[in-house]
């Protein structure tokens, strides 16, 4: 009887979440599209989420390059064929690898900061002041977080993109001496436009739920530095599995139009 | 009396928690107004209902006659310029310098693009509140006091008609609380701006407001001018007074010692 009330309760919070989060999308799309349109705001953000995120960037996706080229050239090299890591490495990073891993990145060093930066901003009381100047803290720090996302989420996963077969060249050619031209033919003729694509829509994709489900966290904080530490904690647990769902979605439907 | 602010009928709950049941209450124009009571009463409450950023379960807030519970947002906004909101802990931006703190809302409210001119009144600001060149500072690198000092300076900048004081004094020692209370005194007479203080320090409160309002049990139990409120027979009132007047008899003494 008592779980089962605890279990009502659980799901009853569970719903009114997910209201309060579709309140808070409509609010986000509303003054997206709002004068003013602040851009030394989304300036601001595309160099804390984007420039000051290229060395964790480089350094994820060059380890990811050399690793999985180490681990498939070995594979690989059973049946002659390690020719073809670069091209291996290039489809599996463009189409997957790269968003997903710049995304946890990019959860892990921005999503919580922009929590913890709201939430607090939150429980000093910071946000009401905004408001009562009649700034729509909505508009002036959620909306340019989230377009600087949308942006930068992409641009960094190109940069992966490109360190990872770089990593990976380093690896199969200059450590483990396969030809250089043959490398790059198989990896020309067989990674396509499309699974760049695919990788940098993906990518943006993830960049607008992070920064959704973060700042949602962040503005919904309640309850002093306790409450922001749970709330980033949360943001990160949450947008962490939630793009990794997304990935599936959009992978499984891509296949379907893209791929086919 | 001529009111700027009245507060009619004004009920507001949180889920089970009824916090304002039918308050009503009346801010003279030009004059410092007081609200005290306990903590957790709805002071903060009862401010933020009457500057539009919560909205009323029932009841009506008349700003200048005009009935701002059922606006819609954007004319919300346009009422809300009157005012100017110095919070607990004052709110200011950590991200900002003191300096853009106040140039805030003269960007955002006034929008105003000349740099020089808003620098000009970021330092007119400053000096008005005695801490003239601190622009450059963070408001982390700042004590309470000038932190408190800074939002006010952040919500003159704008010159409202009307300024809300939540707990202007609640941490600060004695001389500060003083300062501050000296400064709400200064904001009244000098720009004639209707001051509405929410205050724990009941003797600064005495000293300070032309009118005091208690709120207990979500409601105005006794309104007037101190000399009135003073003589109100309510129970917790009563015990409200006797608690800092015995401390004030305290603080007596001690200058007596000096
Ligand atoms: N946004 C809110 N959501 C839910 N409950 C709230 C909210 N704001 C205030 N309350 C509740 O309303 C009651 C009154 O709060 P309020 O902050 O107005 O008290 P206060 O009189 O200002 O106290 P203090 O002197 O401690 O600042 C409290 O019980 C508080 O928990
Ligand atoms: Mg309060």
């Amino acid at each position: 009887m008592k779980d089962e009330s605890r279990l009502l309760k659980k799901v009853r919070e569970a719903l009114e979440k997910m209201g309060l989060f579709a309140l808070f999308l409509g609010e986000v799309a509303k003054w997206t599209f709002r004068k003013p349109f602040r851009a030394r705001l989304v300036t601001e953000q595309l160099e804390t989420i984007g420039v000051m995120s290229v060395p964790i960037i480089l350094l994820s996706s060059l380890s990811i390059g050399m690793i999985f080229s180490l681990q498939l050239g070995n594979f690989l090299s059973m049946f002659r064929a390690e020719i073809l890591t670069g091209a291996a490495v290039a489809k599996t990073m463009s189409r997957e690898l790269a968003p997903v891993v710049t995304t946890l990145m990019l959860i892990a060093k921005n999503g919580s900061a922009m929590t913890a930066e709201l939430g607090t901003m939150r429980s000093t009381e910071q946000l009401d002041a905004m408001e009562t100047m009649s700034v729509n803290p909505i508009q002036y720090l959620v909306v340019p977080r989230v377009i600087a996302s949308v942006i930068v989420f992409p641009v960094l996963t190109g940069i992966a993109n490109i360190v990872g077969v770089l990593g990976s060249y380093f690896i199969t050619v200059m450590v483990r001496g396969v030809d250089a031209a043959g490398f790059l033919d198989q990896l020309y003729s067989y990674t396509r436009p499309r699974d760049i694509s695919s990788g940098l829509i993906k990518a943006a994709v993830m960049g607008l739920l992070v920064s959704l489900i973060c700042s949602f966290y962040g503005y919904h904080a309640r309850g002093g530095s306790r409450g922001v530490g749970d709330a980033a904690t949360r943001a990160v647990v949450t947008s962490s599995v939630g793009i990794l769902i997304a990935d599936y979605i959009m992978a499984d439907i891509m296949i379907k139009v893209l791929f086919r | 009396m001529d009111a700027i602010v009245s507060v009619r009928n004004l009920t507001k709950s949180f889920g089970p928690v009824r916090v304002l049941q039918g308050l009503d209450m009346d801010f003279p124009r030009g004059k410092i107004t007081s609200i005290i009571g306990q903590s957790g009463t709805g002071k903060s409450v009862l401010f933020k209902n009457i500057i539009g950023i919560m909205t009323p379960d029932e009841g009506s807030i008349l700003v200048d006659g005009e009935d701002i519970a059922g606006l819609p947002e954007g004319e919300k906004r346009r009422v809300r310029r009157k005012f100017g909101y110095a919070f607990q802990d004052a709110a200011l931006f950590d991200s900002m310098t003191v300096g853009e703190n106040i140039a805030f809302p003269l960007r955002e409210v006034l929008g105003m693009k000349d740099r020089k001119a808003m620098q000009r009144i970021v330092r007119e600001k400053l000096e008005w509140i005695d801490l003239p060149g601190i622009e450059g500072k963070f408001p982390s690198e700042l004590s309470g006091g000038m932190r408190k000092r800074v939002g006010v300076a952040r919500t003159l900048a704008v010159e409202p008609d009307i300024l809300l004081f939540d707990e202007p004094t609640t941490g600060l020692d004695p001389v500060l609380s003083e300062s501050i209370n000296a400064l709400i005194r200064r904001v009244n007479e000098e720009f004639g701006i209707t001051c509405i203080v929410i205050s724990h320090d009941i003797i600064g409160t005495f000293h300070i407001a032309h009118r005091i309002g208690f709120l207990a049990d979500g409601a105005i139990q006794a309104a007037g001018d101190p000399g009135e409120v003073a003589r109100a027979e309510h129970p917790i009132l009563r015990k409200f007074l006797q608690n800092s007047f015995t401390d004030l008899r305290l603080d007596c003494e001690d200058e007596e010692e000096e």
